[in-house]
C-alpha cells in the first residue's frame, strides 16, 4: 500500500465531477445566508458535522469491507431528498469511472454493474480507497474534506470570496474534520463488528434538504447541486 | 416513580381489530409521567389521547412508549399538551424512546403535541417504526427549540422507519448547547426555533409515488427510496410550522 495514493484520491484534480457540485452552497448563497467568509465557516462546519459524518462512516465502512449493497441502501436512508439521492449517484458513476481506471478492482467492477447508474459517492469513494489499499481512516478523511472542500471552492466562484480566506476557512477545521474522521471509523468498526447497519450515524441538515430540492429545480443555475 | 436519577416509565398501547368492524385496546397500561387515556374515536378508528401525569422528561428520566397496532386495527393517538424537556436534578440526558409496530393493513395515525427544549435541558429522543409491507402511518414529530425568547436546551432527536424490515427513513437532529457545531448556521437550521417531520407510509406508494414538491421556501414534500414520503419543514415558531405540516398533509392525502 502507498499512502500517496491518498493524495491522488483526494486531490481536486482527480477527475470524479465534483467541481460541478457546490454542496448547497449555491442555495444558501442565494438566499442569503452565507454572504462572506465567517458564514461560509459556519456553512462548512454544519455541513461537517452532519453530511460530512454521514459520508465518511459509509467511506470508512464500504473501505473496511463492509457490503456496498447494504451500505447504498443505508445511504438512500440517510437522504431524504431525491435531489441529493440523484446528486449522490450521479458523482457516484462518474467516481466509479475514474476508479476503475485508476485502481482497477473486482469489487469495484462488482459495484459498478450492481448500479448501473451509480452508487452513493461515499459508498465508491470507501470501496475506491479500498482498492487503492488505503485504511478505513483515509477513506473516512478523504470523504470529510470533501464535505467541506466542494462548498468552500464553489463559495470563491459564487461570491468572489477571497482564496486565502476560504483556505483558511478550512484549515481552522482541520482539528473538527480530526474527529469527525475519528467518529466515522468508530462506526464503521461498529458496523463490522456488530453487524448493525443502525450504527452507521444519521446526522440530518434539515435545510440542506430543503435548499437541495428547491435548487433542483431552479432553470438556471452554475452547479450541479 | 421519581428518584434522585431519574424516573424509568414505560407505557403501553396495543390496538387489535374487535372483530365488529371496529378496534379494541386490550393494553392500555401507564406509569409515572406517561398516562394513555382511551378517547372518542370515529367510525372504526381507536384513539388514545397521551396525558402527561407529571412534568418532564426531566434530565436522567428514561421513559418509554410502546405503540403496537393489530392487522385490520386502526388507531390514532394524540396529546393532551405538547412535552416539555426540563432540566432535572442530575446532569444526566433524559431519554424518551417511542417504539411502534403496524401489522399488515393496520393503520396508525401519531399525531402528539410539539415537544419542547426547554432552557438547560439534556434530551435524546428516539423515534422506531417497524411497519409490515401492507401497513399503514401517518407519523407527526415537532421540535420547538426554546420556550418563547428562550435558548433551547440539547436535544438530539432520532427517526427510524422500516418497512418489512427495509430501513427507508434514518435522520437525526441535534441541536442546542453543546450540539455538533454549525446546528444554528446557514446549513442546518439558521436560525428557525421550530423544525418537523411528517412520515406517510401507505401501500399505494407502492405502485405510485407522489413527486417531490416545495410547499414554500420552508416545507417539502420528499418522496423517499421506499414507498414512504417526508415531509420536512422549517419555521421560525411552532405556529408557523404546523400549519406548513397541516397543509403538506392535505396535499398528501389528496394525492
Amino acid at each position: 500500500m502507498s499512502r500517496a495514493a491518498l493524495l491522488v484520491l483526494a486531490d481536486g484534480r482527480f477527475p470524479a465531477g465534483g467541481h460541478a457540485h457546490s454542496g448547497g452552497v449555491e442555495a444558501a448563497v442565494r438566499a442569503g445566508r452565507v454572504t462572506a467568509a465567517a458564514d461560509l465557516a459556519e456553512f462548512c462546519r454544519g455541513r461537517l458535522h452532519t453530511t460530512g459524518l454521514v459520508s465518511a462512516a459509509l467511506a470508512a465502512a464500504a473501505a473496511l469491507g463492509t457490503d456496498p449493497v447494504a451500505l447504498d441502501a443505508a445511504a438512500d436512508a440517510r437522504t431524504p431528498a431525491p435531489a441529493l439521492r440523484t446528486a449522490a449517484r450521479r458523482l457516484g458513476r462518474q467516481l466509479m469511472r475514474a476508479a476503475r481506471a485508476t485502481w482497477p478492482s473486482p469489487e469495484l467492477d462488482a459495484l459498478a454493474r450492481a448500479f448501473p447508474k451509480g452508487a452513493h459517492q461515499p459508498v465508491v469513494l470507501g470501496l475506491t480507497a479500498r482498492s487503492a489499499g488505503l485504511e478505513p481512516q483515509d477513506a473516512a478523511y478523504c470523504a470529510a474534506y470533501e464535505s467541506v472542500g466542494g462548498p468552500a471552492t464553489a463559495a470563491v466562484r459564487l461570491l468572489g470570496l477571497d482564496p486565502f480566506d476560504a483556505t483558511g476557512v478550512l484549515a481552522r477545521l482541520a482539528p473538527e474534520l480530526d474527529r469527525v474522521a475519528d467518529r466515522a471509523v468508530e462506526a464503521a468498526r461498529e458496523v463490522r463488528d456488530e453487524g448493525r447497519l443502525d450504527a452507521l450515524p444519521a446526522a440530518s441538515a434539515p435545510l440542506l434538504e430543503l435548499t437541495a430540492q428547491a435548487h433542483a429545480g431552479w432553470p438556471v443555475r452554475l452547479f450541479a447541486s | 416513580m421519581r428518584t434522585t436519577s431519574g424516573v424509568r416509565a414505560t407505557a403501553r398501547v396495543h390496538a387489535r381489530r374487535d372483530g365488529r368492524g371496529g378496534t379494541c385496546l386490550p393494553v392500555l397500561d401507564g406509569e409515572g409521567p406517561l398516562a394513555p387515556r382511551r378517547t372518542r374515536g370515529t367510525g372504526d378508528e381507536a384513539r388514545v389521547t397521551l396525558v402527561g401525569a407529571m412534568s418532564g422528561p426531566l434530565g436522567g428520566d428514561r421513559l418509554t412508549v410502546e405503540t403496537e397496532v393489530g392487522e385490520g386495527a386502526r388507531l390514532r393517538v394524540g396529546s393532551a399538551a405538547a412535552t416539555i424537556a426540563l432540566p432535572g436534578q442530575t446532569k444526566e440526558e433524559a431519554r424518551y424512546d417511542v417504539r411502534i409496530t403496524v401489522a399488515d393493513d393496520g393503520e396508525l395515525r401519531w399525531l402528539p403535541e410539539q415537544l419542547i427544549s426547554a432552557g438547560g435541558s439534556d434530551l435524546y429522543v428516539t423515534t422506531r417504526a417497524d411497519l409490515a409491507p401492507g401497513a399503514r402511518l401517518v407519523l407527526r414529530e415537532e421540535q420547538v427549540l426554546g420556550r418563547a425568547g428562550e435558548e433551547p436546551g440539547r436535544l438530539t432527536s432520532r427517526l427510524t422507519v422500516r418497512i418489512g424490515g427495509g430501513c427507508v427513513l434514518d435522520q437525526e437532529l441535534s441541536c442546542g448547547p453543546g450540539a455538533p457545531g454549525g446546528w444554528d448556521g446557514p446549513a442546518v437550521l439558521a436560525g428557525h426555533r421550530a423544525v418537523g417531520q411528517v412520515v406517510v407510509v401507505h401501500p399505494r406508494y407502492g405502485e405510485r409515488m407522489p413527486e417531490a414538491r416545495m410547499l414554500g421556501e420552508g416545507a417539502a414534500v420528499l418522496p423517499l427510496a421506499g414507498p414512504a414520503v417526508l415531509v420536512t419543514a422549517l419555521a421560525p415558531d411552532a405556529l408557523c410550522l404546523r400549519r406548513l405540516l397541516d397543509e403538506a398533509l392535505a396535499v398528501l392525502e389528496r394525492d
